[in-house]
């Protein structure tokens, strides 16, 4: 048996993109166009800052409200004359960035109170599902903003922030996977076996659970990108000169009728961004759901 | 019914308790605590704030100082505002009416639309109309609200000069009408990501129903389709909508902030980010429990109101 477990296992290390689940995900054209879109952006984020002519803190009060396509300015210049296109590369670094690492922040404080929760469940389970019920009480909004008027805004607060405030969907989703593997004869065994709680809740339980995670990360990643343009739009988040997608349309709104480009890009660039993770989410959703074959 | 009720009473009475602690924590996490006014008065000495805090009970157990203030929560004590020391509750109360015709509003208009999408994507899957709908739902549901606000201001204000491009009315008009202009654009900005979840939910729910006995037996019976769809279908498809309106409501109220800020709405998103920019943090506090307390006899209103539709719920 664990001969064949092995090469099982070698055989998906080995040809992973040829698994079902990498296929099934290929077949869904929105993911792949998402995929596709969000490479695109990445790339573009991390080498176009370098083959710009401008710099994003190069100030050219000539060339103020310069429309797109002016000379060399293929997006435009701001109010102080800098040129949107490095200011937008460059804020796509910070915003993909908190966007990545609150998800890796908010995936683990919710799948550990996930899998605590769903395994002792009892009253310490109640307990903890009440407090998560509690959290979700608030608008997001309103406690984001509210811890952001406390702290520092430096990216790794903002981030650690709107981490604090998108936990509780995860911890949700896993308190409900881990309850019904909790009773399922592999776990029982473990538990003969003698195996300390943690062990069996994050080895035997979790690697179960893992599906449904990916899916729940990839849509807070788009959650989280979110989440920080509204709070740096309104002021609160990434501050200037540290560009990000939000703060960019911070000023947008007194120039509209002049500037409406201002508006425009980091907006556009904002949405794509999300739409993509949002379609990878759905994608994988179908890819990894063993029981979407039914369909 | 009653067992149902009482249990239900319980579980929100248990909610609003930790809610208040974790207000309560927030509240002492501000820089320097409640005490933060004072720091920042100019001649302001350690020895003096401690008197302060002394004064204002600042120095008892942390316990203690939690059931002090939930015991004037409840007498309805909010405290007082740092910019014009008016009780909070009042000047909540004062925004309320502002938010909450945006809410109603903009809830009504997802609400029709949503389900009209929804009934229409189930019966029709898989068509043309139904996969626009689906793509269409998920990048609704990426845009950000203020963005999709200033689009629309650009487009309907700015360049076609439909609409008024911000506030609830203009002075000197205030006229019917002149309120309902104003408040189109803003509650179809706030609609548009509800537009996209109530349409889903009711895509799903048409199908899970769709395919039930009772409406195969409808058929059977004769009725005609537009009767099947409309009673049967629909009816029993609304019932977990109900439930959704509850869990939504932090999602709308939390849109709402941001959209009153675009459109420069006088309600209590409007008043909260006011009162942060000035450190106003009884203000603030005021409005994140308010707001959580709304969210809650929202979510209590809703769950009770399915139970008075479905019998199965109360009974069972």
């Amino acid at each position: 048996m664990s001969d064949a477990k092995l090469s099982l296992s070698t055989d998906a290390a080995t040809h992973w993109w040829r698994s079902r689940t990498a296929r099934r995900f290929m077949r869904h054209k929105l993911a792949v166009l998402g995929l596709a879109m969000i490479s695109i952006m990445i790339f573009a984020c991390v080498v176009g800052p370098y083959l710009l002519p401008y710099d994003q803190l190069f100030i050219d009060l000539r060339a103020r409200f310069a429309p797109p396509l002016t000379g060399a300015h293929i997006f435009g210049t701001d109010p102080l004359g800098r040129d949107i296109a490095a200011r937008l590369f460059n804020a796509g670094r910070i915003s993909l960035l908190v966007g990545f690492f609150a998800m890796v922040l908010s995936t683990l404080i919710g799948t550990v109170i996930g899998v605590v929760a769903g395994y002792y469940g009892g009253r310490l389970g109640a307990a903890l599902m009440r407090f998560v019920d509690a959290f979700l009480s608030f608008p997001s909004i309103f406690l984001l903003l509210a811890l952001a008027a406390f702290v520092q805004p430096s990216p790794f607060m903002i981030t650690v922030i709107i981490a604090i405030t998108s936990w509780m969907e995860i911890a949700r989703l896993v308190e409900t996977e881990v309850r019904s593997l909790r009773e399922r004869d592999f776990v029982l065994a473990a538990r003969m076996l003698g195996l300390p709680n943690a062990w069996i809740m994050f080895r035997e339980i979790l690697p179960n659970a893992i599906g449904p995670i990916i899916v729940a990360a990839t849509l807070t990643v788009a959650r989280a990108i979110l989440l920080e343009a509204y709070i740096s739009f309104l002021g609160y988040g990434i501050q200037p000169p540290l560009p990000s997608w939000g703060n960019m349309l911070n000023g947008a709104q007194q120039y509209l009728d002049k500037a409406p480009w201002l508006a425009i890009v980091p907006g556009v660039a904002i949405t794509l961004a999300v739409t993509s993770f949002n379609f990878i989410g759905d994608g994988l959703r179908d890819a990894l759901d063993a029981r979407s074959d039914l369909n | 019914m009653f067992a149902y009720l009482l249990n239900r009473l319980w579980q929100s009475l248990i909610l609003l308790v930790l809610v208040s602690i974790i207000g309560f924590a927030i509240l002492n996490l501000a820089p320097g605590g409640p005490l933060s006014q004072f720091a920042l008065t100019p001649g302001m000495t350690r020895e003096a704030l401690d008197r302060i805090a002394h004064q204002m009970g600042l120095d008892r157990p942390l316990p203690i100082q939690y059931l002090d203030w939930v015991w004037r929560l409840l007498q309805g004590d909010w405290g007082k505002s740092y910019r014009d020391q008016r009780p909070v509750l009042d000047i909540i109360s004062g925004h309320l009416f502002a938010t909450l015709l945006l809410m109603v509003t903009s809830t009504v208009v997802s609400i029709l639309i949503g389900t009209w999408i929804g009934i229409k994507g189930a019966t029709k899957r898989y068509s043309l109309f139904d996969y626009t709908a689906t793509v269409g739902a998920m990048v609704a549901l990426s845009i950000p609200t203020f963005w999709f606000g200033l689009v629309a201001i650009y487009v309907f204000a700015l360049k076609l000069k439909w609409l008024p491009a911000g506030n609830m009315y203009t002075i000197g008009d205030q006229s019917l009408y002149d309120y309902a202009i104003h408040l189109v654009m803003p509650s179809l900005v706030l609609a548009l990501v509800n537009i996209a979840v109530w349409s889903r939910y009711m895509r799903t729910a048409t199908l899970d129903v769709i395919n039930q006995d009772f409406v195969r037996t409808a058929r059977a019976k004769g009725l005609t389709a537009r009767r099947v769809l409309m009673k049967h279908v629909v009816g029993n498809a609304l019932l977990p909508m109900i439930a959704l309106a509850g869990v939504q409501l932090p999602t709308i109220l939390g849109g709402a902030l941001v959209t009153e800020t675009v459109f420069t709405w006088p309600g209590m998103g409007r008043l909260f980010l006011d009162s942060l920019g000035y450190h106003d943090y009884p203000v603030v506090m005021g409005l994140l429990m308010f707001s959580a307390i709304l969210v809650l006899l929202g979510s209590l209103m809703a769950d009770l109101l399915v139970a008075l539709v479905d019998p199965r719920i109360r009974l069972g």
